[in-house]
């Protein structure tokens, strides 16, 4: 098994990790951190490619990553206002009590 | 002869790691580094309380602790002792789990900072391409100590003491940062080491051309002391601990060998973030005066270290304690605008590096000077008149 | 793989697997930070210094410190018994399964298993980064910029106080 490839697995985990959370969680909040995770683990995937892919000088994939991690910033600060925002008006950061579109 | 002292300590390392078997070098040479850089700035921690309190009591007007052995020089062994045996209390509601671990999350990235900081020529831990990000990163892990210390302790004062400290962090972070960012632009470097190099040579044969002589530099020099002031809790910036409010924010249920550690901690970081300044705008380990060049590098960073702390000492025991509202003001806008402001000024600052024709030199240092003390003293009067920043009258009781 | 990246992987995959099973939010959101400090190593390993030291900054430094905050504020009343979970979760975490079987199975059976190894060591260089950033990438530096402060502002109007809702005596 190549370096590489471990990366890739170690990535896939993390992902799948994220992924179970975001299915399996009532809490909105959880279910933010759980869409972090899965983009740490492109993330990972991005910089394990630009190491090991054939061209590192051009710094793609470190760009990506660093663009990804700054989006997911404004991402989680939008995120979380929201959820402030939802707990105001139906007292609850449960996702599955916040099931009217109605307010 | 001035090599000998000067390489003192580097030879000294490389003495010891090369008398080691082959297979112990790898490990040996951080071990050492970080072995000597524990115990120097271990013993100027105890060093430190004691000319604080010394020095506290000065300006107070008494003669503070002269119990201890001569003097009360035995002062920092007696405390040391008395923080070892103190029962060492746990709340009974307390998460366990996270009130053991928050002092060592506060201590750890504290003590990794020092790994990019140059002590003096050739003396660095790790020279990363990233130092002063390294540096920031390692700041940014204290403040989840901080919550931690708080929110373990379930108890309302160290919570709230918990969430002033983060608010107070993390507004104060942003004016420290860019006020970093001028040095970084003009260096094209994010090493501490290219950033200290980038600060060798002298103005006129005889003045260092240390960062902190340009406007923009000692502006900038002037916002990372205070919001380093603020970063480290000190007063006049140590709202998260006012004792006569919050009793001692997040460390109201820390006692005993806990309490020294996040006390350690604290001195610490003030260290870490005055040797960073040091390092980014007095010119790191070079002499002040091309005359004064024949002393080790070394002697000249501990020499600028024992000023700062002597100058944090002396503004503890001057300025009264800052007000909560005062405070996050203060930071988002007033030091904010103005470190923004400052970057275009050390832009220009760089622009007119070209500059060839008589008077150059002093039109720009005044023209860049003026850049920044007109909207300076616009934006402070601003704030004094509209947001009440001003001197209050009281009225007494008739 | 070295014992660096496997101690990393492992602090990496147990934060995370421990963020999303806990009970006490707080405990999650802590986990979740020590995750990302694991992840910030593995970028350490693989020679992207700038990433790894600007992931600990905005995921530990700001992110971590805003999950505990929201956790705070939305304080969930207390109801007795009630499950963390979404009732019938057995779905959930079989769809997770299958997902990440699919992934790992995909990776290993993939061209990459017999690509070869790096041949240098290419530790990204900050001024390469800051020159691609201000050259290359500069249109996304801008309009990342622009995304930044709308979603301060946006984040600030959400949790503002409704207008009309009473201000506390």
């Amino acid at each position: 098994m190549s370096t590489l490839q471990s990366f890739l697995i170690v990535s896939a985990l993390l992902f799948g990790i994220g992924l179970t959370g975001v299915l399996t969680r009532r809490n909105a909040i959880l279910v933010l951190l759980g869409i972090e995770f899965m983009l740490n683990a492109a993330n990972l995937n991005f910089i394990a490619f630009w190491r090991f892919g054939p061209n590192p000088e051009a710094l793609t994939g470190v760009m990506f990553a660093l663009f990804a991690i700054a989006v997911a910033a404004a991402e989680a600060a939008v995120g979380l206002a929201l959820v402030i925002a939802i707990y105001r008006h139906a007292r609850t950061a449960n996702l599955d009590a916040v099931e009217e579109l109605k307010g | 002869m001035f090599e000998l002292f000067d390489q003192l300590f580097v030879n000294l390392k490389h003495a010891v790691v090369g008398a080691l078997p082959e297979g112990w070098q790898v490990l040996a040479s951080p071990l050492i580094s970080a072995a000597a850089i524990l115990g120097v700035f271990a013993s100027l921690f105890a060093l430190t309380v004691l000319v604080e309190r010394k020095g506290l009591g000065r300006i107070q007007n008494r003669p503070g602790p002269n119990r201890v052995g001569p003097a009360g020089l035995l002062q920092p062994l007696a405390d040391f002792i008395k923080a070892l045996t103190k029962e060492d209390i746990v709340p009974v509601s307390a998460d366990k789990v996270l009130h053991f671990l928050a002092p060592v999350v506060m201590l750890a990235p504290v003590l990794l900072a020092y790994a990019v900081l140059p002590f003096g020529r050739n003396m660095v831990a790790v020279d990363f391409d990233a130092g002063l990000l390294f540096f920031f990163a390692a700041g940014a892990c204290v403040e989840l100590a901080v919550f931690m210390a708080g929110w373990s302790s379930h108890n309302k004062f160290s919570l709230l003491g918990a969430m002033r400290a983060i608010a107070q962090m993390i507004s104060y972070e942003l004016p420290l940062i860019l006020a970093t960012l001028g040095v970084v632009m003009l260096v094209g470097s994010l090493s501490l080491v290219d950033i200290v190099a980038s600060q060798a040579g002298h103005h006129w044969g005889w003045l260092a051309r240390w960062w902190v002589f340009t406007p923009w530099g000692l502006a900038a020099f002037v916002i990372f002391l205070i919001a380093a002031t603020a970063e480290s809790n000190r007063a006049p910036f140590d709202l998260p601990e006012g004792e006569a409010e919050l009793v001692a924010g997040h460390l109201v249920e820390y006692s005993g060998f806990k309490y020294a550690i996040f006390f350690i901690a604290e001195y610490l970081g003030l260290f870490a973030v005055s040797a960073l300044a040091i390092t980014l705008f007095l010119g790191g380990w070079h002499a002040p005066v091309a005359a004064l060049d024949w002393l080790p590098s070394w002697f000249w960073f501990g020499a600028k270290l024992a000023g700062f702390i002597v100058f944090f000492i002396w503004v503890r025991g001057t300025l009264p304690r800052v007000r909560v509202d005062h405070l996050m003001g203060f930071a988002w806008k007033f030091l904010l605008p103005l470190v923004l402001w400052n970057l275009v000024v050390a832009a220009v600052w760089w622009y007119s590096r070209g500059w060839a024709f008589a008077g150059a030199g002093i039109l720009r240092w005044v023209g860049c000077a003026a850049m920044i003390l007109i909207p300076y003293s616009l934006l402070g009067r601003a704030l004094y008149t509209r947001h009440g920043l001003g001197p209050r009258t009281y009225r007494l009781a008739a | 793989m070295n014992t660096a990246l496997l101690i990393f992987s492992t602090i990496t995959l147990a934060g995370a697997a421990a963020a999303m099973t806990l009970r006490n939010l707080i405990h999650c959101a802590l986990a979740g930070a020590v995750a990302f400090l694991g992840l910030a190593g593995l970028f350490l390993g693989l020679g992207a210094e700038f990433v790894a030291f600007g992931q600990v900054l905005v995921y530990v430094g700001a992110v971590a410190i805003l999950i505990v905050i929201a956790v705070l504020l939305t304080r969930p009343a207390r109801v007795a018994g009630e499950s963390p979970r979404v009732e019938p979760w057995l779905p959930g975490v079989g769809i997770g399964v299958l997902v990440t079987g699919a992934l790992v199975a995909m990776v290993k059976a993939s061209l990459v298993a017999r690509s070869p190894e790096a041949v240098s060591s290419p530790a990204a260089p900050v001024k390469a980064i800051g020159e691609q950033l201000m050259t290359t990438y500069v249109l996304p530096l801008e309009v990342l910029g622009l995304l930044l402060t709308a979603a301060l502002i946006g984040a600030v109007l959400l949790a503002l106080r409704d207008p009309g809702e009473a201000r506390r005596p």
